[in-house]
């Protein structure tokens, strides 16, 4: 890309005249993005496709696990346990005959778990020794293990505690949990989700609908064109931003509707915070996506830049669903540095706990910063190449 | 025949490589992108935040407190002495789990009726929190074991006796880093092929190249090779780090993982070209890579179990090459799968990656605006 010299120094303009050349630029840009609609799918048919996609699809809570259940000799007490199995919501039950059978369902993905009572079992539990119950998981996949382990001795207790009350006794355990789930009591996961989905939904239009922008000015030789206009530079990254601003913001408010109305999230902040905060973090993500147009000059990296700075690392390092402070510390530094942390931790406080301000401003103020970074050195890098 | 398409590859790798921002972005990012989510995507607790309310002030409370506060999951920050200090703490985000010891606490112990523990978790993220639980959970359960063997008392009359195939330890990095193997290969054939074809398009080089004498099978060989050499190299620098880095287990036969990322690849690739192939402008071209991209990470067993998912979705993943993808390697690595477990997930990709490819060649001259 040749880069011509800019012209002469230019003189520093009226305000009136500033305003009039901004408002051309804001119309010039909105003419494009009619032109070329991808920009419009970007803001407003992205956000309720990947939301409707992931709202549904995207789920911790695992339910009809389907579970191999041996019973090496049948009887009313082994009838019982595996009743309490067949009555669970979380499992499905198959019957193996033979351990042999049930570990092959085991390692072809038929089933997830085995269940075994062993010849013996009945006769234990009779004679009054503890009679053991094996179980064995599929481990692959560590966090589901866990969530079916826990739901495997949640019938186990169920049925012990059933059994004694049916002999006239009641089982104490010396120390009993008492487990209180603040803010999403009946832990559905979408609750946490969507609001994290927002954020990394947000992440991408904001630097998707930006980072082209400049790019293609520069690629087709526009730029040269505004540059022998009295448009300041400061205008022409106006111009861009605004119009985007409004789209993004559309597509924000589309999000939250759905996440409101159609996922049923409680929203128990107020929606000013949430405008608030969302407005900083799609100024973020604007910046983002034009600091990475102004560096890239050609939309070829801009586009490949975009696709590896934005999703991923919004996606798995925000905390929306890892937990930042079990990462070791280098990462948790390098997390600092994803613009969707601050915006996760606003979005999950306000959906779910209410205006939490020593949560939300100490974010808040971190996204300013960035805004303030990112617009800045836009501007920066921009005007070094004008003159 | 394979002239011409050498020649194109060696354009196509010049237009990747000459440029050092696109060199730059298709080789070092991927490498520390591993690196870095292979460190934070875990969903292992390693320091939950716990405030102590002990009302009881016991032996026996101190006892249980002990072993949340010697348990490597568990981090005390906070100790208090009111119920109204509770709440701002967890508001807050100061502690995710607080546990509160009622006053009765050790006379209901010693007099045969159960101590009661309230334990309040942080649920904005319900993840998080019932993991801290299950944490708390086993702390307490270990805790009536042994409570029972030195005090006597009722045993339960069946035990449960778990033990996990693949991963004993239940580690979740074990799961997730393979996957990110896959995630990674399929971003990078995406940088390659996404906007490979809108780029010519939009800059008219493409029609010229429709000109040329050569048929619509070299040019889709020669756009679609260049993606298979640097997805492959990537996907085994990043193996080799997942095998030698994170120390993950490499239980299965590798030529199958090849076989598998071959497949892989050409549906990828076949879908990148055929997003790119229908763009008119690189706009429009990174637009559809991230339509692609990022519903084909979320929705491809990754993180969160595709069996999860309601039906209708299920079906919708049956088109992802990456959900098959993850089969074959968390198969390879962790599981030593059965040969039939491949062979299901081989078709699908290899029929994706062929109806793909050849829409994407039609498209080549049938697109044009």
């Amino acid at each position: 890309m040749n880069r011509k010299e800019a012209p002469e120094k230019r003189k520093p303009s009226t305000r009136g005249g500033s305003l009039m050349r901004l408002r051309g630029l804001v119309r010039k840009e909105f003419l494009q993005i009619m032109r070329d609609p991808s920009s419009i799918a970007i803001a407003f048919l992205m956000p309720v496709s990947l939301l409707l996609l992931f709202g549904y699809g995207v789920s911790l809570d695992a339910k009809h696990v389907p579970i191999a259940i041996v019973v090496e000799s049948p009887s009313r007490d082994t009838a019982g346990f595996t009743g309490a199995f067949e009555q669970s919501k979380y499992f499905d039950t198959e019957h193996y005959d033979t351990m042999r059978a049930a570990k092959q369902a085991l390692r072809n993905h038929r089933v997830d778990g085995i269940v075994r009572l062993r010849s013996d079992f009945a006769q234990k539990l009779q004679s009054g020794a503890t009679a053991p119950i094996q179980v064995i998981l599929n481990g692959v996949d560590a966090n589901s293990a866990r969530l079916v382990t826990g739901y495997v001795e949640g019938v186990w207790s169920g049925w012990l505690s059933d059994r004694a009350r049916q002999q006239g006794r009641t089982l104490e355990m010396p120390v009993e949990v008492e487990q209180r789930i603040w803010f999403n009591s009946e832990v559905r996961s979408r609750n946490f989700l969507v609001p994290g989905l927002i954020a990394v939904i947000m992440t991408l239009i904001g630097a998707l609908l930006t980072a082209m922008v400049m790019a293609r000015e520069w690629e087709r030789g526009t730029m040269e064109a505004l540059m022998v206009t009295p448009v300041h530079i400061r205008e022409v990254i106006l111009g861009k931003l605004i119009p985007y601003f409004v789209m993004g913001m559309g597509g924000l408010a589309l999000s939250v509707l759905m996440a409101l109305y159609l996922f049923e999230v409680p929203l128990r902040g107020s929606p000013w915070v949430l405008t608030a905060a969302s407005a900083l973090f799609l100024l973020v993500a604007l910046g983002m996506g034009l600091l990475i147009s102004i560096a890239a000059r050609s939309q070829f990296v801009a586009g490949q830049t975009a696709i590896i700075v934005t999703f991923l690392p919004a996606f798995l390092l925000s905390g929306f669903l890892f937990d930042i402070q079990s990462m070791p510390v280098v990462v948790q530094g390098i997390t600092h540095a994803i613009a969707a942390r601050y915006y996760v931790a606003i979005l999950q406080t306000v959906f779910l706990a209410g205006d939490v301000f020593s949560v939300i401003w100490p974010n808040a103020l971190a996204l300013l910063v960035m805004a303030a970074f990112f617009l800045g050195v836009s501007r920066l890098k921009a005007r070094k190449r004008l003159d | 025949m394979f002239r011409p398409i050498l020649a194109l590859m060696q354009k196509e790798f010049l237009a990747l490589m000459k440029d050092k921002k696109s060199r730059f972005t298709i080789v070092i990012p991927p490498i520390v992108q591993l690196l870095v989510f292979g460190y934070a995507a875990t969903y292992d607790l390693t320091y939950v935040p716990l405030a102590v309310y002990d009302e009881d002030r016991s032996a026996a409370s101190r006892e249980l407190i002990a072993r949340f506060t010697g348990s490597p999951n568990f981090q005390e920050v906070a100790r208090i002495t009111r119920q109204d200090q509770i709440a701002p703490l967890i508001d807050r985000k100061e502690v995710l789990v607080l546990v509160h010891i009622h006053p009765q606490f050790s006379r209901d112990l010693f007099t045969g009726d159960s101590g009661k523990v309230q334990v309040i978790v942080d649920g904005r993220n319900s993840n998080t929190a019932m993991i801290a639980l299950g944490y708390v959970r086993s702390i307490v359960t270990r805790f009536n074991l042994e409570w029972t063997e030195t005090h006597g008392g009722p045993t339960p009359p069946a035990r449960l006796e778990t033990r996990a195939w693949y991963n004993p330890n239940l580690e979740s990095r074990w799961f997730i880093v393979p996957g990110i193997v896959g995630l990674l290969t399929l971003v990078v054939t995406m940088l390659v092929t996404a906007l490979s074809v809108a780029r010519e398009r939009e800059q008219g080089t493409f029609d010229q190249l429709l000109v040329t004498p050569m048929r619509p099978v070299e040019i889709l060989l020669g756009k679609a090779l260049p993606g298979f050499i640097i997805g492959a190299g990537e996907a085994t620098v990043i193996i080799l780090l997942t095998v030698f880095w994170f120390q993950v287990p490499l239980r299965g036969d590798i030529l199958l993982l090849y076989i598998g990322l071959f497949l892989f690849l050409m549906s990828a690739i076949g879908v990148g070209l055929m997003i790119s192939s229908l763009s008119v402008t690189q706009q429009q071209g990174l637009l559809g890579a991230f339509m692609f991209l990022v519903p084909a990470i979320i929705l491809s067993g990754f993180t969160t179990p595709i069996a999860n998912m309601p039906t209708v979705v299920q079906k919708i993943t049956l088109l992802n090459p990456l959900r098959y993808f993850m089969v074959v390697i968390r198969g390879v690595f962790l599981e030593n799968a059965p040969l039939h477990l491949y062979l299901q997930q081989f078709w699908p990709m290899a029929v994706i990656g062929i109806v793909c490819l050849a829409l994407a060649g039609w498209l080549f001259r049938h697109r044009i605006h």
